[in-house]
């Protein structure tokens, strides 16, 4: 018979999908996401990368992949959040990594997204970041904070 | 920790345990324990929405009544909420509302709108200092202060370090008493705020030990209201100390405004004001100034204590205002040039800032405990229907992973049980991962 008890020696895994249509409801993940963490004890300052990190992802979800799953894996030393999308995938990730360059529409410029800042801050705010894309095929973006 | 202090209180006798409150309460406090509604201290903020949605009027709010005041031997000073000018349909101008407090018995009245165009005062000189982080949040809702200190610790730095206009209101009316009658045995001046809401009751409860208790009594606007209003045709009129600024205050937007800086938001109920706090803790909030944050719907005009129709209150306090100067008060001069706000105002919270954490313990302990919730909430049913007592599955999860509820008590789980022994495939139960849950039948 199964038992609730303690097993630890998987990290505890959180999974929750972004909603591709809803420039809205984006960031509800990195709102659960900062819950979480807090309850489990994380100092503030790794708390508000990991917010602000995991936002700036899921936006990019929205603007440019029709959503996607925000996964984050939680152990005693580290936060690691995965971002997974089907989405057009990254023709140049060394470009799209340069503040200020951005592929955004006007329309989604007009919403005050897209000024180009999405994977820099994301990789400023990380620990570790590493882009998986393949063109026509989709992004799993993997950041670790400690 | 010490506990915080309320003064929602239940009615067990009217309580049927139902779900109302259960579903309403935005930091989940309640649950149903032996069929009546209970509220978890620790985690209450003081909203009164379980007040507001109880069918069965179990739930009140505890405060003062006239009654108590010892008019005869005790000099009485009323310490009007900006919220009660705006109840009366026949109050044509704010001078007769001070007149009909004093002709009640109070000894003096000192407005706390006055006090409210004060502490506008000190805010804008203390959003001058460069090095204060921005935005920096309204404090004057006691509800916001818990919510943030519950719910939004990060923030906590941001909360505006002065204290509410009631509290100075206080200080000041005992401050020009004793001034203005040097012969007072300073025992005797009492003061007696007059409150829209409950929250303010339980703030004042709560004033840690080692500070000057400013406040002696907390009235309610709607006992003053059925006081007051005889007596506002035909009593003298005292002439009011207030502006434009101080009446603002009772409504949303107006402590914000008040600040001549645009840089400011505003925003009432505690769903918006959460997703505000949320959206500023990760960032994705414009540059501000200044936030102004309140439980109640429309502001204090919202508040539980109040008689009239938050909106329409509102209306009338807009017509009061179109007649007042901008604003009465102004600080002593020598303040203007400090840009500091002295030390004697800044507040003391009333409560620790210990977070109510459904976990505890070192980060290891926390991690266990909360794969634990994780593998239980992986099994209920997710209908948040409340038949356990707990408002969602998730909370339930909580409470099962910390032995304060059986698995049992999911409704929904215990009704497909009890099918599948019925239709003699008893051998099913505990089969679906939920090892422990064995009790109860």
């Amino acid at each position: 018979m199964p038992v609730w008890g303690a097993r630890m020696s998987e990290p505890v895994r959180f999974l929750w999908q972004v909603d591709g249509d809803d420039f809205s409801s984006a960031g509800e993940a990195s709102v659960l996401a900062k819950r979480s963490l807090r309850e489990l004890g994380f100092d503030a300052e790794l708390i508000r990368r990991v917010a602000v990190a995991m936002y700036e992802g899921e936006i990019n979800m929205v603007i440019h992949a029709h959503g996607g799953e925000a996964e984050m894996l939680v152990d005693e030393d580290a936060v690691r959040v995965i971002l997974r999308d089907v989405g057009p995938g990254i023709p140049d990730v060394e470009l799209a990594m340069q503040a200020g360059y951005s592929t955004a529409t006007d329309s989604v410029r007009a919403l005050g997204f897209g000024a180009g800042m999405g994977l820099p801050n994301m990789k400023r705010f990380a620990d570790e970041l590493v882009v998986d894309s393949r063109v026509g095929e989709g992004t799993t973006i993997e950041m670790t904070f400690r | 920790m010490i506990l915080y202090k309320h003064s929602v209180v239940s009615d067990g006798e009217k309580c049927t345990g139902c779900t109302h409150c259960l579903r309403h309460c935005p930091t989940e406090a309640i649950r149903i324990r032996g069929g009546k509604a209970v509220i978890d201290s620790a985690r209450c903020i003081d909203c009164s929405e379980c007040i507001r949605v109880c069918p069965h009027k179990a739930k009140s709010a505890d405060f003062d009544a006239l009654a108590e005041l010892d008019f005869a031997n005790d000099y009485i000073i009323a310490l009007p909420d900006p919220t009660l000018y705006g109840q009366f349909p026949q109050l044509r101008d704010v001078d007769a509302l001070p007149g009909a407090l004093l002709s009640v018995g109070f000894s003096d009245v000192y407005e706390v709108a006055k006090a409210a165009e004060l502490h506008t005062e000190y805010t804008r000189l203390y959003l001058q200092q460069p090095t204060v982080a921005r935005p920096v949040l309204s404090s004057n809702c006691p509800v916001i202060v818990r919510l943030i200190s519950l719910r939004f610790p990060l923030l906590r730095d941001r909360l505006l370090p002065l204290a509410p206009p009631m509290e100075l209101a206080a200080k000041f009316a005992r401050e020009r008493a004793l001034f203005a009658h040097p012969d007072l045995d300073p025992a005797r001046v009492k003061t007696a705020f007059i409150s829209p809401c409950p929250a303010r009751v339980s703030w004042v409860k709560n004033t840690p030990e080692g500070k000057v208790q400013d406040i002696d009594y907390v009235l309610s606007v709607r006992e003053l209201f059925f006081r007051l209003r005889p007596l506002l045709t035909g009593t003298e009129d005292r002439p009011s100390e207030v502006g434009k600024i101080g009446l603002g205050w009772a409504a949303s937007h107006g402590e914000a405004s008040a600040l001549m800086n645009d840089c400011y938001l505003a925003a009432d109920g505690i769903e918006n004001v959460t997703r505000v706090l949320d959206n500023i803790e990760t960032g994705s909030m414009p540059d501000l100034e200044f936030v102004e944050l309140r439980a109640c719907h429309a502001g204090c005009v919202g508040g539980l204590l109040n008689v009239e129709n938050p909106y329409i209150a509102r209306v009338r306090l807009n017509t009061l205002r179109r007649l007042l100067p901008v604003s009465r008060n102004r600080l002593p001069r020598e303040a203007y040039g400090t840009a500091q706000v002295p030390q004697e105002l800044l507040t003391m919270w009333p409560m620790d800032f210990s977070t109510a954490d459904v976990l505890a313990g070192d980060r290891k302990s926390r991690l266990e405990m909360m794969a634990k919730i994780n593998r239980i909430a992986a099994t209920l049913p997710g209908r948040d229907c409340g038949g356990c007592g707990a408002p969602n599955c998730r909370a339930f999860a909580q409470d099962v992973a910390r032995g304060e509820a059986k698995a049992s008590d999911c409704v929904v789980f215990m009704k497909e049980r009890l099918e599948r022994l019925l239709t003699g495939e008893g051998s099913g139960i505990g089969a679906q991962g939920t090892g422990e849950s064995d009790d109860g039948i």
